[in-house]
């Protein structure tokens, strides 16, 4: 580590916002299946019907706990009463389902007809007797994985507010150690509970996949550090306690509303942290949250080491390309930092949104990246515009382009090797042991490449 | 409202997407919020398209809603007419920013006055038509701007050419087979030598759409989008049409004598019956299909129970081929083109015993488990719903999905589509005629029963020896072997079944 100099910091750009992404109503793919007990209703028109039918394809076979309500035009012209509608879907999803939760999912267009959804939800709540969240998961306002935002900053508001008032409700009430004290005695539950440091309470926020919550809050109990509780939980019954003055903190570079809910709303105390992407950024996250919490790391720097050397297969491949993220998810500049220091020169971090508090950390950590492996500082381009990217793709003649599904065939036709970016939202790329899925992702066009090569294609035809 | 979990066609913009990136040198603008943009993924993915689709969204967002959108639109257009130095330029609204009611025309004419290239706005109205209705009436909106733009420069050729020809309309990107089909048709053209004029859209320009009047007549392969295109072509130009979709070997030799008699009525010297040896020996001597239904093969499949749904023009192709051809009892044939319901009846009614007019998928599914086919015809959901119940399904219809695009050569039309379709039937059925003769030579199978089927699980009993003879019951046939027994001793108030019982389900329902 170079002594502290004058870091750069990263320009922030912006452009005519004509890009590619897809629609933050995405967000139900991987939230309906996150809460168990939750039913997804999105209210939209065909047009988001047919969107999430061709997002989703295979899974909307398997019965899904979600649903469009489709506006007619009856709807529009506001000829139908919105309650009556909503309450007549409601009840038949109450019937067919019986859910714990019902999110209504806001879209454009009861965005332009000014639907009170907020006005209606708590009404219908109290007559059909199950709670309902309401998320305006708009594409005029947010962009793909904001989705999960929007519905994370609602649910945020349904969070209790104090703890349950036995050990017994407690010990329910925290599956999540419940699970990770499984198969354990009581001596060794005993033991865990021991070498967990006096802290205030800490929840996180953000929805990662069962394996991903688990890893993750293994590190911090490594630590010494307790997990409260997650927002999402996996059951909307089991949403985790949020006292005023607790902390929280964020494991995802979309949820910037999710924060400031929490912290206005809710009166938590926000750690400002790197993300837990790449061995850099989840060493910087968990040192982040001791930090806050007053508990001194152990280990972390050979943790953070040992995963780079298992990695450095990879990293032989990768070392001196460049990459171009055209922009998609949002997970852009952390990923961007992450293959800085993995010896790549990032062209150019496209991002649909630039929350530059709530990124903070992660910017600054990716400033220092650059710095100290000597790359240039990306340009970061906010609401980029396709067409100009490309006409950059074409000077520059990147290694790699990290793009949506949209740009990947014919960039991929012109001789550039792609990536799809959703592919970095559903895989698990989180934390120390997942950043080799990160490589393999990223590698992957690189070694379908090479293999191509090596069979002799020039020859063969 | 009305709770949707899937829907057979799409929006309306998707339609005339599809119809203005079939064109070569069109781009359009959508006029939609971010993420209404899902088109270029699904012609990117699913077409595994070189070209980056011509599609360029003016994103609506908050800052815009609160300004008006025209200036945004307007410097959209003259931009890409800019860029990409298009044709045409046409620009279309999705469901959520039609709401905005916006004065689009008056956008268009604005742009007019900068752009080099025409600018078009798609006429259709995105709460009552669907994409296959919204692509029918694009192609011909097209269409009639650049031939009445032809006819005020003096440039449209009417003309005839001097040896037939012919313009194939309908044919699009993101159709189903609709690239292999177009092979098809031209190949089935040139073997009755006729020249095609053109093919619009897929693969034509505009300045070549003054051409259309020259050919002898035009061919309208789909139901769902050519036909408003070949109407108006008659009514303005004359030009006779043949709207027979040439699909299955009695449908082909159909729709080639009705062009044998467009061509009479162009040029009497050419005689109404001058493909009728061509006919012969292509049903008799080139397709395999004539004679597979000859065949012992098929002589397996007759009187199998088979259910159709899908597009209309498919599924009535589907119908008639399995009914006339194959002597497959079609007990139901449907479609999702409910706008066309009087013409799906009037084709199929013969040929089925009840007709299913419904968008629902849910109730399409539950007419499938109700009737227990030996085969479904249909499109991916039917597929899934055929999983489900065990039951085989062939997909002959959009909604497209990524098995739609084979590498291979799989169209539907003319005479090698009428091989590949006997393939698609045989192999429907012909994996549980396979199961059968494994068990009959010593089966593979020998787990349990599996409760297949959308209703719940029965309280019914088995008794052991009644489930040992299950067992042995084939495969393919084990599951509806099983709900019928249950269904014999519930309607008896039996709570278990024993061999008794079971033989005598047997020969009272034949289970």
């Amino acid at each position: 580590m170079t002594a502290t100099t004058e870091t750069p910091t990263p320009t922030i750009g912006c452009e005519t916002g004509n890009y590619h992404t897809f629609c933050p109503i995405s967000c139900v793919a991987w939230l309906y299946q996150k809460i168990e007990d939750s039913f997804f209703l999105v209210i939209g028109t065909k047009t988001c019907g047919y969107f999430l039918q061709n997002a989703m394809g295979v899974m909307i076979f398997a019965e899904p706990r979600y649903a469009m309500a489709e506006l007619e035009e009856g709807d529009i012209s506001a000829q139908l009463n919105d309650y009556e509608e909503l309450k007549r879907l409601c009840a038949q999803i109450k019937r067919d389902r019986n859910p714990s939760v019902i999110v209504w999912i806001g879209t454009c267009t009861t965005e332009i007809i000014k639907m009170d959804l907020e006005g209606l939800a708590p009404k219908l709540e109290a007559e059909i007797g199950i709670p309902i969240v309401v998320a305006r998961a708009n594409g005029l306002d947010y962009a793909f994985t904001q989705g999960e935002d929007t519905v994370l900053a609602s649910m945020a508001l349904r969070c209790p507010d104090r703890k349950p008032e036995t050990a017994q409700d407690k010990q329910e009430r925290n599956p999540l150690q419940r699970l990770l004290h499984f198969g354990k005695g009581k001596e060794e539950i005993d033991a865990t509970e021991a070498s967990y440091a006096d802290h205030p309470p800490l929840t996180l926020f953000g929805s990662l996949p069962d394996p991903v919550v688990t890893n993750l809050t293994l590190e911090l109990q490594k630590q010494g550090i307790r997990v409260s509780g997650w927002l999402p939980a996996k059951r909307f019954t089991e949403l985790p306690t949020i006292e005023a003055g607790s902390y929280v903190c964020g494991v995802n570079p979309f949820l910037s509303r999710t924060a400031t809910t929490l912290m206005r709303r809710r009166k938590a105390q926000l750690i400002n942290a790197p993300f837990p992407i790449g061995p850099d950024g989840t060493r910087a996250w968990i040192e982040a949250i001791a930090a806050s919490l007053g508990v001194t790391p152990k280990g972390l720097v050979e943790r953070e080491q040992q995963i780079w050397d298992s990695l450095e297969e990879y990293r032989q491949l990768i070392r001196g390309k460049s990459v171009f993220f055209m922009g998609d998810n949002l997970l852009e500049v952390s990923l961007a930092r992450f293959l800085v220091r993995c010896g790549m020169i990032v062209h150019e971090i496209g991002i649909p949104y630039m929350d530059q508090r709530y990124q903070a950390a992660e910017l600054a950590l990716l400033a220092k990246t650059c710095q100290e492996m000597g790359a240039p500082l990306p340009k970061i381009i906010e609401k980029p515009d396709n067409y100009n990217q490309v006409q950059r793709i074409y000077d520059l003649q990147p290694d790699l382009v990290i793009t949506g599904m949209a740009h990947a065939n014919p960039l991929e036709a012109r001789g550039i090797n792609t990536k799809w970016s959703v592919e970095f939202t559903f895989a698990q790329i989180h934390g120390f042991s997942n950043a080799r899925d990160i490589l393999e992702l990223v590698t992957r066009p690189l070694r379908r490449n090479t293999g191509l090569k090596s069979l002799g294609w020039e020859q063969l035809v | 409202m009305k709770l949707a979990y899937w829907m057979y066609a799409g929006p309306a913009h998707i339609g005339t997407l599809r119809i203005a990136s079939s064109f070569r040198n069109v781009h359009a603008i959508m006029h939609a919020p971010l993420g209404d943009d899902y088109f270029n993924v699904m012609r990117s993915m699913l077409e595994r398209e070189r070209h980056f689709t011509p599609v360029t969204t003016s994103v609506v967002d908050r800052h815009v809603l609160a300004r008006g959108s025209q200036e945004k639109v307007v410097d959209n257009i003259v931009r890409k007419d800019g860029e990409e130095h298009p044709d045409l330029i046409v620009l279309t609204p999705t469901c959520t920013s039609s709401i905005l009611q916006e004065d689009l025309e008056n956008f268009v004419e604005r742009a007019k006055i900068d752009a080099q290239c025409e600018v078009l706005l798609a006429d259709v109205n995105h709460y009552r038509v669907n994409e296959l209705q919204a692509g029918d009436r694009t192609l011909q909106q097209i269409v009639a701007h650049f031939l009445t733009k032809a006819e005020r420069a003096g440039t449209l050729k009417t003309t005839k050419t001097p040896y037939p020809s012919v313009n194939i309309l309908g044919i699009t990107t993101l159709g189903f087979h609709h690239h292999h089909d177009c092979t098809e048709l031209k190949r089935l053209m040139a073997d009755l030598g006729i020249a095609v004029n053109l093919v619009i859209p897929e693969g034509a320009t505009v300045d070549q759409l003054a051409t259309l009047p020259q050919a002898w007549f035009n061919l309208v392969p789909y139901r769902e989008i050519g036909p408003l295109t070949a109407q108006y072509l008659q009514q303005t130009y004359a030009m006779p049409y043949v709207d027979i979709t040439p699909m299955g070997v009695m449908e082909t030799a159909r729709c080639v004598r009705a062009i044998a008699a467009a061509l009479h009525g162009i040029d009497p010297q050419s005689p109404a019956n001058r493909y009728d040896d061509f006919i012969h020996t292509q049903t008799r001597h080139v397709s395999q299909a004539a004679w597979f239904s000859r065949s012992i093969d098929c002589q397996n499949l007759t009187g199998k129970k088979a259910v159709v749904f899908g597009d209309s023009t498919h599924a009535a192709a589907l119908t008639k081929i399995l009914a006339r051809e194959m002597g497959i009892h079609v007990v139901w044939a449907g479609t999702y083109c409910a706008y066309d319901a009087e013409w799906f009846r009037d084709q199929v009614g013969e040929y089925c015993d009840s007709v299913l007019i419904t968008e629902d998928h849910g109730q399409v599914g539950d007419a499938i488990a109700k009737t227990e086919p030996a085969a479904i015809f249909g499109t991916q959901m039917e597929r899934h719903v055929g999983k489900r119940l065990g039951i085989p399904c062939g997909v002959i219809a959009a909604p497209v999905h990524i098995q739609n695009f084979p590498l291979g050569y799989r169209p539907f039309v003319g005479y090698e589509g009428t091989n590949q379709i006997c393939d698609l039937i045989y192999n429907s059925f012909t994996l549980g005629m396979e199961d059968h003769l494994l068990e009959i030579f010593g089966g593979h199978d020998t787990t349990p029963v599996s409760h297949k089927g959308i209703t719940t699980d029965s309280e019914i009993s088995w008794h052991p020896d009644a489930q040992t003879l299950l067992q042995q019951v084939p495969g393919f046939v084990r599951g509806k072997v099983k709900r019928n027994t249950e269904k014999f001793a519930r309607d008896r108030q039996i709570a278990a079944i024993t061999l008794e019982v079971f033989y005598a389900a047997k020969e009272a329902v034949g289970a």
